[in-house]
């Protein structure tokens, strides 16, 4: 059988079942959240950019915020025969690409997208399995619905499945 | 005050084009005062594109790129980030520190040649826009990252992502005889400072 490979850009999500894989390349402060019912081998991936879609006025793309992206790939996860309990979460991403010297917040974006993120997930009950986050380097990453395996590759950091 | 990046009107890209044809032609000048070499610039081209059309012009998300990173404080607020190929890169720290690099990686000395253009680029840059609009501004030291374009556009991208889903761009081509440097400049203001760079440029009220 082929491998659909589906590209998930920046503020993003997309839902796959198997032998589908999704990617999205390039993860620097934004966070990769993969979630994954084993049972169906249905994944689902959304590339975040931002913590929250409060204090935003342009929010309409829900993708975009860990707050709101989260609920929208459960509902689509759950369309494509996916359970919610069944559910479990892998992430990645969040590095911080530039360092200053002062304490400058908005530099800390990669933390506070990390931060958010594992919010919404305790909040919804969605255990984090795994993750590979943080650092000041880039990450490319596959998800195979296949069994909800997860590679990263980097620049100088080498690959890693998690 | 709201206003976003798709609002802009052609009056409004004309003045940020030709802010970027001033900038850059102060930090072409900058270059070639270093240089000791003759810079020759091509007009500015100022894009506003969708987040994943902009790491397309650099090749695609995986090419490794080098960025300088700065943060413009003062009358305006905002951020400015310097991007350049690994091949301009290469070009540049040659003319710069005179050693055959074009077959290896950075190292430590490269990075910090490279730094230091960045440094001096932004500097020239902001100084043209600083007298351009009479404000003023600062600018931090800069911050360099040498990584996959996807990461490190990721950051300005986040930047305008709390205004719109789109990014504002001045690209330019800085060359030195046969040798081809392509940079792009992004100019980030800070949400409520994109009506005081305008204001101050006579075109928005």
């Amino acid at each position: 059988m082929d491998k659909i490979i589906i590209k998930v850009g920046m503020a993003d999500l997309k839902v796959v079942e198997n032998p589908g894989m999704l990617t999205t390349l390039g993860l620097g402060s934004c966070v990769g959240i993969c979630l994954y019912d084993k049972q169906k081998k249905v994944a689902g991936l959304a590339h975040i950019m931002l913590p929250s879609s409060e204090q935003i006025r342009n929010n309409s793309n829900k993708a975009k915020f860990a707050d709101t992206a989260i609920e929208l790939l459960i509902q689509e996860m759950i369309s494509r025969g996916a359970g919610r309990s069944k559910l479990i979460a892998k992430i990645a991403g969040g590095s911080q690409m530039f360092s200053f010297g002062n304490n400058n917040d908005m530099m800390k974006i990669g933390e506070r997208n990390i931060i958010a993120t594992k919010d919404m997930l305790e909040r919804l009950k969605i255990p984090i399995i795994a993750q590979n986050t943080g650092g000041n380097y880039g990450r490319t990453i596959e998800f195979y619905s296949e069994d909800g395996r997860l590679r990263i590759k980097t620049i100088g950091h080498g690959v890693h499945e998690i | 005050m709201s206003l976003n990046i798709e609002s802009l009107n052609q009056l409004h890209l004309d003045v940020l084009r030709e802010i970027g044809n001033i900038g850059a032609g102060n930090a072409a000048t900058a270059l070639a005062g270093i240089l000791d070499k003759r810079i020759d610039m091509n007009l500015p081209v100022v894009k506003i594109l969708a987040f994943d059309d902009v790491t397309q012009i650099l090749g695609g998300e995986e090419t490794t790129v080098a960025g300088v990173y700065f943060r413009v404080e003062g009358d305006l607020s905002g951020n400015i980030m310097f991007l350049l190929d690994l091949d301009s890169c290469k070009i540049l720290i040659n003319l710069l520190i005179q050693k055959d690099n074009r077959d290896n990686g950075l190292d430590e000395m490269d990075r910090s040649a490279l730094q230091e253009i960045g440094n001096i680029l932004s500097g020239a840059y902001i100084s043209a826009l600083s007298s351009l609009t009479r404000l003023d501004l600062k600018i931090s030291i800069p911050s360099l990252s040498i990584d996959m374009a996807g990461a490190i556009l990721s950051v300005p991208a986040i930047q305008f992502g709390h205004i719109g889903d789109k990014v504002l761009m001045i690209e330019t081509q800085l060359k030195e005889g046969s040798d081809l440097v392509k940079g792009h400049f992004f100019l980030i203001p800070d949400e409520e400072s994109f009506p005081i760079l305008l204001k101050s440029l006579g075109v928005y009220e």
